[in-house]
C-alpha cells in the first residue's frame, strides 16, 4: 500500500509546487493523475520516487517511509533513458545485478516476451524505435518486481497507435505481479483506458481537485458510451480545476487594475 | 565520382549493406586522399629531371626514397624509429594515466577541481620548449627529461578531455543510476565510465598526437638516436633528403599509431549512435 500524507513541496525561491496532497493506493491499484501544467505532477512523482525530499509530509510503502530511492519503487521517465552502451538485455537486467545469472536471463526473456520484443536481447538501444525503447524501459523498471511503479507521462512522445499498443504491453507486464501503478499524464483518454481511479489535480499550488473512480473491466473500448462519458466527466473536472484557480489568480489583478484607474 | 555516391546510398541501407559500402568507400577515400600528394611528387620529380630545378634544397622523391632505403639497409632507420617509439610509448603511458586519473577525480569532485584546476590550466599554457632547460637541470640529459616532456604534452589533452566528459555526463542517466540505488563506486563503474569512453578515446588520440610533437622537441635537446636526431643531423650536415625522409617517417608513424589507437578503442564504442560509422 502506497500512502502519501499531507505532502508539500516548496522550492527554494518560494515556489509552492505541491500543497497538502494526501492519497492512499491499494496494492494492485492503477491510479492516473491528470492536470494542467504547473500542477506539480512531476514534483509529486519525484517525491514518491525518493529523488527529492518533501518540505512537509511523508511517503510510505507498507509502513516503510521513503526518503531515498527504494527497491520497492520503480520509475519510468518521460523518455526511455536506456543506457546506450548496454544491449537491450543489459538494460533490462540493470537493476538485477544481485540475482544469479540464470534468474536474470529468465526475467529478461519473460519481460521481452510480455512486451512483444522476443529475441531483441542483443540489440543496441540505438537500433530501437521510440515505442520499442519505451517498452524496454517499462521492462527495466518492472524487472526488479517493485511494489509500486511510477510513470511520468511515459507515452507522451509517441503517436496514438503506438500509445495504444504500449497500454496493452504495460498491462500485460503489470498483470504478472500486479504492482501499484501511479501514472501521471495529460492525456485524458490514457487515464480512462488504464486507471481504476483518476485523480484530477489543480495548479498553483499543485493539489488534488477531485477523484473519479472507474469500475469497468479492462481492456476498455474507447468507442463505448461509458468511455466517452468518463472522458467528458474528467475534462469537465479539469475545466473546473482550472477555472477555480484562474478565479483565484484574477482577484489581485482586478484590485491592481482598480488601483491603476 | 562513383565512391561518394556509394557512400551516400549506404547511409540509408540496412546495416549489412552499410558495412560493404563503407569498405568500398574506404578505398575511395584512400585513393582521393592520395591523389594530390602523388601528383605533386611526380610533378617535382619531372621538374628536377628536366633540369628546371637542381633539387639540392628540395630533393626529388627518388632521392628521398634512396635515402630511406639506404637508412633502412644499414639498420639505422629501424634503430631511430625504435628509439623514438620507445620514448613516445613511455611518455604517452605516463601522461595518459596521470591525465585520466586526475581528470576523473577533478570531474567528479568539485572541491578538488576548484583547488587544482586553475594551477593545471596555468601550466597548460606554458609552451613545451620552455620546460626543456628545467627538465635537463632536474633529470639530466638522458631519457628521463625526454620522457617527462612527452608525458607533460600528453597529460593536458587527456586531463581536459576526461574532466570535461565527466562533467557533461547526462544528468538523466545518472538519475537512472540513482533509481537503482547505485552506490558511488558502482555509479562510477556502471554509468560514468562507459558514458565518457567516447570522449576518452578522442582525448587519448589528441594526447598521442601531441606526444609525437613533443618527442621531436625532446630529441632536439641532445639525442644520439631517434628520428629527431635524424632531423638535427640532416640540418647540421646539409642533408635535406635525410630531413624529408625523417619527416615522412614521422607522418607515417603518427598516422599508423593513431590507427592502432582507433582500432583498439573501436570495440568499446560499437554502441554509439553517431555519424562515425557512416563517415
Amino acid at each position: 500500500m502506497l500512502t502519501l500524507e499531507t505532502l508539500s513541496k516548496t522550492y527554494a525561491g518560494g515556489n509552492v509546487a505541491l500543497h497538502n496532497v494526501s492519497l492512499t493506493m491499494k496494492p494492485g491499484e492503477i491510479v492516473a493523475m491528470v492536470g494542467g501544467s504547473g500542477c506539480g505532477k512531476t514534483t509529486l512523482l519525484r517525491l514518491v520516487a525518493g529523488l527529492d525530499t518533501p518540505t512537509t509530509g511523508s511517503v510510505a510503502v507498507d509502513d516503510q517511509v521513503i526518503t531515498a530511492p527504494n527497491e520497492a519503487i520503480g520509475l519510468i521517465f518521460q523518455e526511455p533513458r536506456l543506457l546506450p552502451w548496454l544491449s537491450v538485455a543489459g538494460n533490462i537486467a540493470f537493476g538485477l545485478s544481485h540475482l544469479p545469472k540464470d534468474e536474470r536471463k529468465a526475467r529478461v526473456d519473460f519481460a521481452l516476451h510480455r512486451v512483444g520484443l522476443d529475441g531483441y536481447n542483443d540489440r543496441w538501444p540505438r537500433q530501437l524505435s521510440g515505442g520499442q525503447a519505451q517498452r524496454v524501459a517499462i521492462s527495466r523498471a518492472l524487472a526488479p518486481e517493485p511494489k509500486v511503479l511510477l510513470l511520468d507521462e511515459p507515452f507522451s512522445a509517441l503517436d496514438a497507435f503506438t500509445r495504444a499498443s504500449l497500454h496493452e504491453h504495460l498491462l500485460a507486464l503489470w498483470e504478472a505481479k500486479r504492482p501499484t501503478l501511479l501514472i501521471v499524464t495529460h492525456d485524458v483518454e490514457e487515464a480512462v483506458a488504464l486507471a481504476d481511479r483518476v485523480v484530477v489535480m489543480q495548479p498553483h499550488p499543485g493539489r488534488i481537485f477531485t477523484e473519479i473512480t472507474i469500475e469497468s473491466d479492462r481492456p476498455r473500448d474507447p468507442l463505448s458510451d461509458e468511455f466517452t462519458a468518463l472522458k467528458r466527466l474528467i475534462l469537465k473536472a479539469l475545466d473546473g480545476s482550472l477555472a477555480e484557480s484562474r478565479a483565484q489568480v484574477r482577484k489581485p489583478d482586478e484590485t491592481a487594475a482598480a488601483a491603476w484607474w | 565520382m562513383s565512391e561518394p555516391q556509394t557512400n551516400a546510398s549506404g547511409v540509408d541501407a540496412a546495416p549489412g549493406n552499410r558495412r560493404g559500402a563503407a569498405r568500398s568507400g574506404l578505398l575511395g577515400t584512400l585513393l582521393i586522399g592520395l591523389a594530390l600528394p602523388v601528383a605533386l611528387a611526380i610533378g617535382w620529380e619531372i621538374a628536377v629531371r628536366a633540369g628546371l630545378s637542381n633539387g639540392r634544397l628540395v630533393p626529388p622523391p627518388s632521392r628521398i626514397w634512396l635515402t630511406l632505403v639506404d637508412l633502412w639497409q644499414t639498420g639505422d632507420l629501424l634503430k631511430h624509429i625504435l628509439a623514438t617509439l620507445a620514448r613516445v610509448g613511455a611518455g604517452f603511458a605516463l601522461g595518459a594515466l596521470a591525465g585520466t586519473v586526475l581528470g576523473a577525480v577533478s570531474g567528479a569532485l568539485p572541491l578538488f577541481r576548484r583547488v587544482t584546476d586553475p594551477l593545471f590550466q596555468g601550466l597548460r599554457s606554458v609552451p613545451s620548449i620552455a620546460w626543456v632547460p628545467l627538465f635537463i637541470l632536474w633529470f639530466g640529459i638522458f631519457e628521463a627529461p625526454k620522457i617527462t616532456l612527452i608525458a607533460v604534452g600528453v597529460f593536458f589533452p587527456v586531463y581536459l578531455g576526461v574532466m570535461g566528459a565527466i562533467q557533461s555526463v547526462d544528468r538523466k542517466l545518472i538519475e537512472v543510476g540513482r533509481m537503482f540505488r547505485l552506490p558511488r563506486g558502482a555509479m562510477m563503474r556502471r554509468i560514468l565510465l562507459p558514458a565518457i569512453l567516447p570522449s576518452w578515446a578522442i582525448a587519448l588520440r589528441s594526447g598521442l598526437g601531441l606526444g609525437f610533437m613533443f618527442v621531436v622537441a625532446a630529441e632536439f635537446m641532445g639525442a644520439s638516436e631517434g628520428l629527431g636526431y635524424l632531423l638535427v643531423d640532416g640540418q647540421q650536415l646539409g642533408k635535406p633528403d635525410q630531413i624529408v625522409a625523417a619527416i615522412i617517417v614521422f607522418a607515417v608513424l603518427g598516422k599508423l599509431w593513431d590507427g592502432v589507437l582507433v582500432a583498439l578503442t573501436a570495440p568499446l564504442l560499437s554502441w554509439q549512435d553517431t555519424a562515425r560509422g557512416e563517415l
